[in-house]
């Protein structure tokens, strides 16, 4: 197949890192905006500046921490059941 | 107006389907959807009431209601794009399973008493566990086993709660039936079953990721939106289906994080949309009941093009693992392109159908504030992201190569995930049309700068964490594992504790009858010392013994007699 020799687009680790830098300038670009939109309040929390940002990343954050936790109690080799 | 109900067309569907082959069945297999949704667009009205007697028995086949309608045009769609996706297979079993097993759907939306929605939900059961077995492997066979029994047993709750609510009420009426009487914790079992409420929802997980290519499409359309569909009839506004939903919506998230098989992480991010669904029937306002079935359509739709994306990784590849996938993207780039609009979908991300339809939960949350359970539907709304936005097509598609270079999905599966990618992005730029059939009366519109700038800030910054954790290696790795999760209590626990009994009964057993027998056998063998066991009679054992018990027997005559004369 063709596709074998084919150079494509993320084997360039120019091309991974112009996607990294528009994703961080969207990222920058959401909490400036944040300053400048006044955002309906319905709870108290929401007041804090970029409060969905700072949430949603550290949400992530101790998701995956308790998540990689959970491993030791929980995981087991795939043929657990089968034997 | 007709009183034709319209399970009776895929169930006619379904037996020509056995009868023929080739072109002709593929027409009538896409047929079935088109002219079953035409017909009920045409011909059924709300309001129409149908009643049958059988037996003297009133049957309501048909009770028809915006929100029947709702459900019933969602089952068309879902069983349209799914039939397109199986086109290429050619296993006359799996084909009938699929249509009498949205036609049991559809017959169950319609239905109008419980004795006839418990007649459709034995036949859901029973028609898509084969989709299950069809895989053929042992561990499917298996899977689809326990995945019946659970089923079977929902039926056995709703049956014993539908005849306990008739003895309480006289009525069987499939209406909001509430969880005053123990029948109505009974029924809500049943749904609960169905719903996948937590502990209740290893059967999902277990069966589904077991199911075949195509199986597994269909599977996730109907079973529990028709228990979704069930729970806002009968349990609107019950407060306890706030926690069950947020409970829902927030445990499958980790375990879809460590989840190594591609299909069980979407299986997981089903039970925790549904967790949204079954919230907002629990608020059970207008807003949250609008937004709960809303969720629901736009959750077949895009629930199916992942699994759908998935499949056609599984169908290509033969693996499904995230551990040996990666890379994709070079040699299936349509199927990436497809899977990318599912993730951004069931994420929420505005402009896409999930976006139009979460967002009214959420609001309902706020309105009635519910503050920390909202917090709680936050953080659930970024796992979906961070599992079923990113994960998914990410380990798939991209992350290290996997040096795969498998052919891009067939033709029909491309159309099948296009038309499920293009209703994703219709629901989502247009949602009015959705709105309109929404069952209850409610002036909502998702998009102004508030809604959409915080949901852009909760995606990208979950997003922002993702490559943050990757960067700093932190991010669990894709192991060839597998979870404990429910299902370990009646796979390991039970039966160990079952083979501990055994052993425990069985070591009894030894020791009493060792306590009996050694006795005996010492007897035995003092007789067969003595004088007595030398005639010819007591050579060979039965004999033997049997002397030696008349003797006994004489002996205890003797005994009796000598005391019975003093």
């Amino acid at each position: 197949m063709m596709s074998e020799q084919k150079e494509h687009f993320f084997d360039q680790p120019k091309n991974v890192k112009r996607v990294l830098w528009g994703f961080y300038t969207i990222c920058i670009i959401l909490v400036i905006v944040d300053f400048f939109v006044h955002r309906h309040i319905g709870f108290a929390w929401e007041k804090i500046p970029a409060f969905y940002a700072i949430y949603g990343f550290i949400a992530c954050v101790v998701l995956v921490v308790i998540a990689k936790e959970m491993r030791k109690l929980v995981m087991r080799k795939e043929d657990y059941y089968d034997e | 107006m007709s009183e034709l109900p319209p399970f009776i067309l895929y169930f006619i569907a379904a037996l020509l389907v056995v009868g023929t082959q080739g072109l002709t069945r593929k027409i009538i297999m896409l047929a079935t959807p088109i002219v079953t949704a035409l017909y009920i667009w045409q011909n059924i009205e709300i309001g129409l009431v149908v009643n049958h007697s059988i037996l003297n028995l009133e049957l309501t086949l048909l009770r028809v209601d915006k929100l029947s309608l709702l459900f019933a045009f969602l089952f068309c769609i879902a069983s349209f794009i799914g039939t397109i996706f199986a086109l290429h297979v050619n296993d006359t079993k799996q084909h009938v399973a699929g249509i009498v097993y949205a036609g049991s759907a559809l017959g169950a939306v319609f239905a109008g008493d419980l004795i006839t929605l418990f007649i459709f939900w034995e036949l859901l059961a029973t028609s898509s566990v084969f989709l299950i077995w069809a895989r053929g492997t042992e561990r499917a066979i298996n899977a689809g086993m326990r995945y019946l029994v659970f089923q079977v047993l929902s039926g056995v709750f709703l049956l014993a709660g539908a005849l306990l609510h008739f003895h309480n009420t006289g009525s069987l009426a499939f209406e909001h039936i509430g969880l005053e009487t123990i029948a109505g914790w009974l029924i809500l079992i049943a749904f609960g079953i169905k719903a996948a409420f937590p502990f209740l929802h290893s059967w999902l997980t277990d069966g589904y990721p077991e199911a075949t290519v195509t199986g597994t499409v269909f599977l996730s359309a109907f079973t529990t939106k028709v228990a979704v569909y069930a729970l806002a009839r009968s349990f609107a506004g019950e407060e306890i289906l706030i926690y069950i939903g947020v409970a829902m919506a927030c445990f499958p998230i980790f375990y879809a994080v460590i989840e190594n098989d591609l299909r069980k992480v979407l299986a997981y991010s089903l039970i925790n949309q549904v967790g949204f669904m079954v919230t907002g029937i629990g608020i059970g306002t207008a807003l949250a009941l609008n937004g709960a079935v809303a969720h629901a359509f736009s959750d077949v739709i895009f629930k199916g093009l992942l699994f759908m994306s998935m499949g056609a990784v599984l169908y290509r590849t033969g693996n499904i693992n995230g551990s040996d996938l990666g890379g994709l993207y070079k040699s299936m780039p349509k199927t990436t392109v497809l899977c990318i609009v599912g993730a951004l979908s069931i994420s929420a991300f505005p402009l896409f159908s999930g976006f139009v339809s979460k967002s009214m939960i959420m609001t309902a949350l706020m309105i009635e504030d519910y503050g920390y359970l909202w917090l709680l539907m936050l953080f659930a709304s970024a796992g979906v992201f961070h599992h079923a936005g990113i994960k998914i097509p990410y380990f798939a598609f991209f992350a290290h190569d996997s040096g795969l270079r498998p052919k891009d999905a067939p033709t029909n599966m491309l159309i099948a995930m296009g038309i499920a990618a293009a209703l994703c992005l219709f629901i989502g730029m247009q949602p009015q049309y959705l709105y309109a059939m929404l069952p209850w009366e409610v002036d909502y519109w998702p998009y102004d700068i508030t809604h959409v700038l915080a949901q852009l800030q909760l995606l990208f910054f979950s997003a922002f964490a993702f490559v943050w954790l990757n960067h700093k290696a932190m991010y669990p790795p894709e192991l060839r594992s597998i979870n404990l999760d429910a299902e370990w209590i009646y796979r390991r626990w039970v039966p160990a504790g079952i083979r501990r009994i055994v052993l425990f009964l069985s070591l009894a057993k030894t020791s009493l009858s060792a306590l009996i027998m050694a006795p005996m056998q010492r007897a035995r063998y003092s007789f067969s010392q003595s004088p007595i066991a030398k005639y010819h009679l007591a050579e060979s054992w039965p004999t033997g013994s049997m002397v030696f018990w008349v003797a006994i027997i004489l002996a205890a005559y003797l005994v009796l007699d000598i005391f019975g004369q003093a």
